[in-house]
């Protein structure tokens, strides 16, 4: 035990607090005597905790906080005799106060942003992901399905293709267009400007739609299923319309630079969701709100990686897909970023960071 | 002034006020019962509003910065811009883009995942965010993750709605349905709250978090330390001494109203009180002198009070006082004579409060048991009565 927590447990003692002690033999009632003799206890957690609130952690001393383990069980016993002796509703109250304050205090978020972020891309992203490993095969099996009835509905009637793809003016990318203007939709626009303005259009889009994905999930899983259908049933009728003109190659190579970033982030944000649908439509022994608090936490940390995902998904769509106008590299680089995460998430294991 | 006088009750039936149903208890590590109170729904709407209105504000001062920025260096003049400055303008939208992104998405996560577990709303409203404490009740720390999963999820129930209108003003087709499917969707996430016993929306369910409020208050003196407590008269300098009997009327609720009365210190609402109490012990207190009296009655009843504690008797209320009456205490041969069907009965003629009845049955348990001295203060004999019965068939 340090000097400076002995200190506090026999500072009632000190002469700084003779004047408290012969208020104390003063007072007619117990209670009060008792109030007097720990006061300056009581007060000096009070202005640590509002220290710790205010964010100033650099301003406590060491003194203080090492104290503060001590001085908040010495509250906590405090508050217990009190409940059962005093009937000053004005200082219990104040007690019950401070009790709440300093638990929050002392048990509250436990790293801040900044700790939380540190930990988060040493192992605890890749942790939550691995968590997941059901539902991303379950995700991974609907995308695919996905893909393959928009093909197959776009090749029974082309008319299906336009409910699928949202019409844009302009857009030359629609059954029965020739070759060459589909390959033009693929190549030759390294010299567009307001690529960044673009990048950072679809981030903010395609991070609201993740988002969204994500928090259907409470519906029991549903709705994200319905999305990422929807979302890969367009990719299916792209291959269909480009395959058609024998650009398959061609186009797999220009979706892959950011594709494989951002169908890897839709389908863990679709997994997020469907695991959180899972957990509280099958709540096991659980309740249903713990089970799906669970799944929250544990999917949260996921999604903030989607985001992030996102945002790399949208730089490379908006400049590395304009800039490198060849298949080949386009594939390089998309396959290349597909492998980084794969390693970056199942193989990647440091040993502090399980929790 | 505070509920002094209330309307009898059976002191058994507690009335819940609102306040109540919003108390809940956590059990800490360290094994302390720690009370907390849930927010309202108006405090938290509130907050939101109050947090709303600072990130628009955030908004439009980032935009006009951004803006004066852009005129500051001539980016908007001229009739051509030069591909430099087409560069420059174009970092600015995507700086406001990105700004724009984080003000709605990462407000509310910078904030609540600080020391204070609120965004500047709700620290104004008084409120903050918690953990849930398990099925058994054991309080949990607040995890990062909890707080990214509640504010994930308000995104999708606060910020859809507008994706919803803006969606359709994009596309150019009906707006009038997109903003019906906005307002039927904005409905169910708003009215969620209302449909479950801990005011939680979606986030919170999912994240496994509540809104309580943060109590914020000053030590304030203890009333017994003073010089009033001494109970010396401001008009004659006596000292105020009150018997047994006197304290003996009144409980723990009634101390602290007192208390609140006093700290309130509004001389008419003294008046009231210390002519109340006058009346009740058979007193004249002095005009002008009802500071001292209360003063020296408040000290005197909570030292009684507090000894009693100490030996386990908890006073509630004056009801309670009464049960613990030494005026109205029976015998075990008296306690004999009634039943069950007598509790039952008591029961109902309390509850129900017709003066005469009461009169009437307090006749009755006087000449039954032959006690001629009990008279007067009939609903206090009842009362006195049925607790001693409860108590036996405990």
């Amino acid at each position: 035990m340090s000097a400076t927590v002995r200190n506090s447990l026999t500072g009632w003692f000190s002469r700084k607090q003779s004047a408290d002690i012969a208020a104390a033999e003063q007072a007619a009632l117990r209670s009060d005597r008792f109030r007097l003799e720990r006061e300056a206890d009581w007060r000096r957690l009070d202005s640590i905790v509002a220290r710790i609130e205010a964010g100033r952690i650099g301003a406590i001393s060491d003194d203080d906080l090492a104290a503060l383990p001590v001085l908040y069980r010495t509250l906590v016993s405090s508050l217990a005799v009190a409940r059962d002796t005093t009937l000053d509703a004005a200082t219990l109250g104040w007690l019950e106060a401070l009790a709440q304050r300093a638990w929050f205090a002392v048990h509250g978020p436990e790293a801040g942003f900044r700790g939380w972020f540190a930990q988060f891309f040493s192992g605890g992203w890749s942790a939550a992901v691995r968590a997941l490993g059901v539902e991303i095969v379950i995700a991974l099996a609907v995308m695919v399905a996905g893909t393959v009835i928009g093909w197959l509905l776009v090749a029974g009637n082309p008319d299906w293709y336009f409910a699928m793809m949202p019409a844009h003016d302009g857009d030359v990318r629609v059954p029965g267009a020739s070759r060459a203007v589909l390959y033009g939709s693929l190549f030759g626009q390294s010299g567009q400007t307001g690529l960044s303005i673009f990048a950072a259009y679809l981030f903010s889009n395609n991070a609201q739609v993740s988002i969204l994905c994500y928090a259907l999930g409470f519906v029991f899983g549903i709705p994200p299923l319905l999305l990422l259908v929807q979302n890969t049933a367009m990719l299916g009728a792209l291959l269909w319309l480009y395959h058609g003109q024998g650009l398959t190659i061609e186009l797999i190579g220009w979706l892959a630079v950011h594709g494989t970033t951002e169908l890897f982030a839709i389908l863990l944000a679709g997994a997020c969701g469907i695991h959180i649908g899972r957990a509280m439509a099958f709540p096991g022994n659980r309740a249903t709100l713990v089970a799906a608090a669970e799944a929250g936490r544990r999917t949260a940390t996921v999604m903030i990686g989607v985001v992030l995902m996102l945002i790399v998904a949208g730089l490379l769509e908006g400049f590395a897909r304009q800039l490198i106008d060849a298949t080949a590299p386009r594939l390089a680089v998309g396959l290349g970023i597909l492998g980084f995460w794969l390693v970056y998430f199942f193989a990647y294991r440091p040993r502090k960071a399980a929790r | 002034m505070a509920r002094w006088s209330r309307a009898p009750r059976d002191p058994r039936v507690r009335p819940v006020a609102a306040a109540d149903r919003r108390n809940r208890v956590i059990l800490t590590a360290e094994g302390l019962r720690l009370p907390l109170v849930l927010a309202s729904r108006g405090a938290r709407v509130g907050a939101l509003l109050i947090d709303l209105a600072l990130i628009g504000a955030t908004i439009i001062l980032t935009t006009l910065l951004l803006v004066w920025i852009a005129n500051g260096v001539g980016l908007t003049k001229g009739p051509a811009l030069k591909p430099g400055a087409r560069a420059a303008m174009e970092a600015l939208i995507v700086v406001w883009i990105i700004a724009m992104f984080l003000l709605r998405t990462a407000w509310f996560l910078w904030f609540e995942l600080g020391p204070r577990g609120a965004t500047p709303g709700k620290r104004l409203v008084g409120i903050r965010i918690a953990a849930r404490p398990g099925s058994d009740g054991a309080a949990t720390r607040l995890s990062a993750e909890a707080v990214i999963a509640r504010n994930l999820l308000r995104d999708v129930e606060l910020f859809m709605p507008f994706v919803f209108v803006g969606g359709a003003l994009q596309a150019g087709s009906d707006t009038t349905l997109a903003g019906w499917a906005a307002l039927v969707w904005f409905g169910i996430f708003a009215l969620f709250p209302v449909f479950n016993r801990d005011s939680l929306r979606c986030g919170d369910v999912i994240a496994g978090t509540w809104v309580v409020e943060t109590p914020r208050r000053k030590l304030a003196t203890a009333l017994s330390l003073g010089d009033g407590a001494q109970g010396i008269s401001a008009l004659t300098g006596t000292q105020y001494r009150f018997s047994d009997a006197e304290l003996a009327i009144y409980g723990a609720y009634e101390l602290q109203t007192l208390e609140r009365v006093l700290r309130d210190n509004r001389p008419a609402a003294l008046a009231e009180v210390a002519e109340a109490i006058c009346r009740k012990i058979g007193w004249s207190s002095g005009r002008g002198d009802e500071r001292a009296f209360l003063d020296a009655y408040y000290t005197q009843l909570r030292a009684r009070l507090e000894t009693e504690l100490r030996f386990g008797k908890r006073k509630a209320d004056k009801y309670d006082a009464v049960a613990f009456d030494p005026r109205f205490r029976l015998s075990v041969a008296e306690l004999a004579v009634y039943g069950d069907t007598q509790v039952t009965v008591l029961d109902r003629l309390l509850r129900d409060n017709d003066g005469d009845a009461i009169a009437r049955a307090a006749g009755a348990i006087r000449a039954k048991l032959g006690r001629g001295d009990w008279a007067g203060d009939d609903h206090g004999l009842l009362t006195a009565v049925l607790a001693q019965l409860r108590a036996r068939s405990e």
